[in-house]
């Protein structure tokens, strides 16, 4: 390892920091609505799903030949120098999407990121414009609508099959079965993208003449993206599994139980016959599919929409970052040092933002995220059958439109108490 | 620029049969094990349903790991 210069080394810890955010920012996926509904308490949660990514890590012996699955073209001139500053704007996007409680893939940020240097450093003949619509835009659009189409479908026939049975009686069942289905989501996130940052460290290890091209990652490689990714599942992004549990719609065990198998379901069927769709697009389409097929369930579309916006800006946002990061690293040393300062500064700037309003273990499930009851919630919750039995809502015969008022208010009165942040600065 | 239409509706074909079927037959392994006076037969069904699901999840393993 003698020769590794000090510009591999940054672009390895920076890789290792992506990793990091990148099981932060996906704990989510497979873990928000067994929180929700209660099928494991959030510490167990996140402890099993960052022990299936530990385990993923090593379990995948093809290691990703194209960090980028041939979207940029890595033969044309990419350079350690490119390599790190796209993935300091994946690490900006992926922390600033987290601040909003926003779940939007790390694969499309990373592949931004380096979209956007690989333009500002190399050009357009370094980027395959038709690679991006094949791998980012087609599977994020569809993944979505499969899952969703999907989890409604299952939610309302688990619902139609166990007609007249207590629901705290099958609720048990349903979280066994949740779980399952959670464990496959974490083990294939393992298998999926702890590779992605291997390539990226391979790579750079690669370019920097360290270890021979086509060569496997060493052991040390392997080890420590598993460790990165395990750490960043385990920590939680509590901001996200927030909104996915708890603010898109109101999940309920038999929901959740739907949403997840849907979701795993999505996963491994579209990587076995070659099509793979997005896994954050997957989770959440899944999750409001669950919601749409429950009778009185409601989908916060303005919280959907909030979060369709982040998707279709995770790309541009993370290469508009990476693009001036790239333009910056390229001054030579003075402006990769420039970078990783400033990328270090706004990620601590993020950090202190979040932490006005913490989110943990401790009251993940506690509150809905603000969220005031927009146009098209409204809208749709007059036109949609009233819920049944609305805990919050207050009598059903006060029509939709009043129940739907109290909830919003509680809802952005009380996202954190004031006791809060004793428990989160622990 | 060619799309594979037919891998995109294989997707969503087995996606959503196999999303439907799992989460069926599992919800037919909570119906017969829930409640106390349920005849042999249905337990006895409960619990193939629910063998057939531990079979989709060990397929679902494999899948990961022979990938």
């Amino acid at each position: 390892m003698e020769h590794i210069t000090l510009l591999i080394g940054i672009v390895i810890v920076t890789a290792l920091v992506f990793d990091f955010t990148n099981g932060f920012h996906d704990t989510a996926n497979a873990m928000a609505t067994t929180i929700s509904t209660g099928a494991m308490k959030p510490k167990v949660a996140v402890a099993m799903s960052a022990v299936l990514n530990l385990v993923g890590a090593f379990l995948s012996v093809e290691v990703a030949k194209t960090i980028s699955g041939g979207i940029i073209d890595e033969k044309a001139g990419v350079r350690p120098e490119v390599i790190f500053a796209g993935l300091v704007g994946a690490i900006v996007w992926n922390l600033l999407t987290w601040l909003a409680g926003l779940p939007s893939s790390s694969s499309h940020a990373l592949f931004g990121g380096l979209i956007g240097a690989t333009l500002v450093s190399v050009g357009t003949h370094g980027v395959h414009g038709d690679a991006i619509v094949m791998k980012v835009v087609i599977p994020a659009v569809a993944a979505p609508i499969v899952a969703g189409v999907a989890a409604t479908a299952a939610t309302r026939l688990t619902y139609r099959l166990s007609r007249g049975r207590d629901e705290k009686e099958t609720a048990k069942g349903y979280r066994a079965g949740q779980i399952a289905s959670a464990a496959l989501v974490s083990l294939a996130h393992g298998t999926n993208d702890a590779q992605k940052t291997m390539g990226v460290i391979t790579l750079a290890l690669v370019t920097g003449g360290v270890i021979a091209p086509h060569s496997d990652p060493p052991l040390w490689v392997i080890v420590s993206a598993g460790l990165a990714i395990a750490l960043g599942t385990y920590l939680g992004g509590w901001r996200i599994i927030q909104t996915l549990g708890k603010g898109l719609t109101d999940i309920r065990p038999a929901q959740g139980f739907a949403a997840q198998t849907g979701a795993a379901t999505v996963i491994l069927a579209s990587s076995h016959i070659g099509f793979a769709l997005s896994t954050t697009q997957v989770c959440s389409g899944a999750v409001m599919g669950a919601g749409l097929g429950r009778k009185g369930g409601v989908v916060r579309w303005s919280t959907a929409g909030r979060m369709v916006i982040a998707w279709c800006l995770t790309l541009p946002a993370a290469g508009l970052v990476s693009g001036g990061a790239a333009l910056l690293a390229d001054q030579g040393s003075w402006g990769v040092a420039a970078v990783a300062v400033l990328g270090l500064g706004v990620s601590g700037a993020i950090w202190m933002a979040s932490r006005r309003k913490p989110v943990t273990s401790e009251n993940v499930n506690a509150t809905a995220p603000a969220e005031p009851a927009g146009v098209v919630t409204a809208a749709m919750q007059a036109v949609a059958p009233p819920p049944r039995l609305n805990g919050a809502g207050g009598p059903p015969s006060a029509g939709p439109l009043a129940a739907a008022a109290p909830v919003a208010s509680v809802a952005t009165v009380a996202p954190v108490t004031p006791a809060e942040p004793a428990a989160a600065a622990s | 620029m060619h799309i594979d239409w037919v891998a995109l509706g294989q997707v969503f074909g087995v996606s959503v049969l196999m999303t439907v079927g799992l989460v069926g037959v599992f919800t037919l392994g909570i119906v017969g094990t829930s409640g106390s006076s349920r005849s042999v037969a249905a337990r006895a069904g409960a619990y193939a349903c629910y063998a057939l699901c531990a079979a989709a999840v060990a397929y679902g393993i494999v899948l990961i790991v022979g990938k």
